[in-house]
């Protein structure tokens, strides 16, 4: 029971950055029809001006986490202004192939400079190093931090779609683009702005990787980008509370499969939840079927 | 017309002996050297990775991310028997037996998730190629992540060459047959294709059946050709690279993926010594050719031997027809 109780635990703070990442898959998806496989990136570029904010300026938590946000926010915007604006028109592969040049880009351009060897967060000291023990169930200060920054970014972001004049355009252009531009939507600002709102909560979840799992690499951003994307499909993909949902459901499967003994096959396991889905419900938990038409 | 035919056939033949024999030469006086060997047999082995690709996505419009999946199983399947049998015919087992094993895997993958569309279906064949990887890292016989080594090399340029012009040349007349041309209706319009009575499950499988099966004739290639596998060769980067050759070279243009598969290659031998360098300007030049020309390097046109003469490829003119047929209805991909 115990054992159980700890595995929730585990799988609520792996959930959360899941569901962190997937909710910018699923935004750019929703409203351009595009994985954006550069999304993985910007989460691990995330996590280094984290780690040189903590480790170079000695920086506390929270600014780290801000100034991420903040740069990452603004390597979304650069990203979709130069590589996937010119190919607005283009056919959907051809701006695939873009998204997978950018993540190469991204990946190797950072092993340039940081070199491809791990490198280690700073020991939290303080309150953030501080455990609560329940018996044997073990909580970190990391973990409650997660959780609750990941709740209320979720629950900003859910202001920022339903409540605001931008999140009214955002949801407007995902349902109809050409509609929406007819009803005097300025498309291009609002697709720069999911990127740039999905790009601050992969910053996000970069730092709170790194504070979490302490080991940050250049290929970081590889499998828990096509996690949190099987997450996104979990959920329904284009659904903002679907990702949520996906991500936690896939961080718990994660670690229950690893905590019950097939570590070894944890990955197999989540992608063939994701084959499973795909055959019996195309759309995910929270999608609706839309018929086809010619 | 027949005629016309005769001497094509004669043409093509004549330039195919003439390409392996000039390689052939320089092979033996040394021109090619080992290393360049080395690209010449990854060259090969792209082109055939490339043109099955290109076959289900290019042709048949089924959008695969797993093609480094099939790879893996034919290359492990060649390796496993070529090591316990070592001999030309162990070889020749491990080839049929690896690309048979990679087509049925196909085709079991393939029946329910070709269902899916576009997205979707990448997205399957991506989990499935991971899937087959990490069974690999897992597995006893494969020797888990360390791999297999000292795997007998029983391919030289000869094999190579024979193995490459035999898939191109299934692959294009399978094309120019009438199952090819229900492919390439599937493409164009699944619903209209549907609706003139075409079994679109039938065919999308059959394409996806094929390219796994010429996709494992590569990778036990490669087995044999390197020595050398560890699952983590067939990783998601494989797949895209392969994907990389096909849009480059034009979705639904063989001989754009056969120049595609080439001038990649050779960009990455002279690159070779950049290391990390390599893969950004690698990335570099996929976004600038996405940006500037979308449709690859050839579009989806073919560049038949017909150049030389200007007496019109049967191929290509037939092909060019039924596309001007079939755009009329305005194609997506």
């Amino acid at each position: 029971m115990e054992q159980l109780l700890q595995q929730v635990i585990n799988g609520i703070s792996l959930g959360s950055i899941y569901a962190l990442i997937a909710l910018g898959y699923t935004m750019v998806y929703g409203i351009i029809k595009l994985i954006n496989f550069a999304h993985c990136d910007v989460y691990m570029i995330g996590a280094y001006i984290g780690y040189f904010c903590m480790n170079n300026f000695h920086l506390g938590f929270v600014p780290s986490l801000l100034i991420s946000m903040v740069v990452c926010t603004l390597l979304g915007i650069a990203i979709e202004k130069i590589a996937y604006k010119p190919l607005r028109n283009a056919t959907r592969i051809a701006v695939l192939i873009t998204a997978i040049g950018v993540s190469l880009f991204l990946e190797y351009g950072t092993m340039f400079f940081v070199k491809a060897t791990s490198r280690s967060y700073p020991e939290m000291t303080g309150m953030m190093a501080q455990r609560f023990n329940f018996g044997n169930v073990v909580i970190s200060m990391q973990q409650i931090l997660i959780l609750a920054i990941t709740v209320v970014l979720m629950i900003l972001l859910q202001l920022i779609v339903k409540k605001t004049r931008i999140g009214k355009a955002m949801r407007a252009v995902s349902m109809d683009r050409d509609a929406a531009e007819l009803m005097g939507i300025n498309v291009d600002t609002t697709i720069t702005f999911t990127f740039a709102l999905g790009s601050a909560l992969a910053g996000a979840a970069g730092v709170l990787v790194g504070v979490y799992y302490n080991s940050i690499n250049p290929l970081m951003g590889v499998l828990p980008g096509l996690k949190a994307f099987v997450a996104a499909v979990f959920g329904g993909i284009g659904i903002i509370p679907g990702a949520m949902i996906g991500g936690y459901f896939i961080g718990a499967v994660e670690v229950f499969v690893s905590g019950y003994g097939g570590s070894l096959y944890r990955d197999a396991v989540v992608f063939g939840i994701l084959i499973l889905i795909l055959i019996v419900k195309p759309t995910g938990l929270l999608g609706k079927n839309t018929r086809e038409k010619v | 017309m027949k005629k016309i035919f005769e001497t094509q056939a004669v043409r093509k033949l004549v330039f195919l002996a003439l390409t392996f024999v000039i390689i052939q030469l320089l092979i033996s006086t040394n021109i090619i050297d080992a290393y360049l060997q080395n690209t010449l047999a990854a060259i090969c082995i792209n082109i055939i990775l490339a043109v099955s690709l290109n076959l289900i996505t290019g042709f048949t419009g089924q959008f695969s991310l797993g093609h480094a999946g099939f790879m893996s199983i034919g290359a492990y399947t060649c390796a496993i028997i070529t090591l316990r049998m070592p001999t030309m015919l162990g070889f020749f087992l491990g080839v049929f037996a690896g690309a048979v094993l990679a087509a049925l895997i196909g085709f079991v993958v393939g029946l329910p998730t070709l269902r899916l569309r576009g997205d979707y279906l990448a997205i399957a064949t991506l989990g499935m190629a991971e899937i087959i990887r990490i069974v690999f890292i897992n597995l006893k016989i494969t020797n888990g992540a360390a791999g297999l080594q000292g795997i007998p090399r029983f391919v030289n340029w000869t094999w190579l060459f024979i193995f490459t012009v035999g898939t191109v040349l299934l692959i294009s007349n399978f094309l120019k047959s009438s199952h090819g041309r229900a492919c390439i209706a599937i493409r164009e319009d699944e619903i209209a294709a549907d609706a003139m009575g075409i079994n679109t499950t039938k065919y999308k499988v059959t394409a996806f059946v094929i390219g796994a099966f010429c996709a494992g004739i590569a990778g036990a290639l490669y087995a044999s050709y390197f020595y050398f596998l560890k699952p983590n060769i067939f990783d998601f980067l494989k797949s895209v690279n392969v994907l990389v050759i096909v849009v480059l070279g034009g979705l639904g243009s063989i001989s754009g993926s056969i120049f595609a598969a080439i001038l990649l290659e050779i960009i990455s031998t002279f690159l070779q010594s950049l290391s990390e360098l390599r893969m950004v300007m690698y990335a570099l030049l996929l976004i600038i050719i996405m940006i500037f020309r979308p449709q690859g390097l050839m579009g989806s046109k073919e560049v038949t031997l017909s150049v030389f003469n200007k007496l019109g490829g049967n191929f290509r003119s037939g092909m060019s027809k039924l596309e001007q047929r079939l755009k009329s209805k305005k194609g997506r991909v």
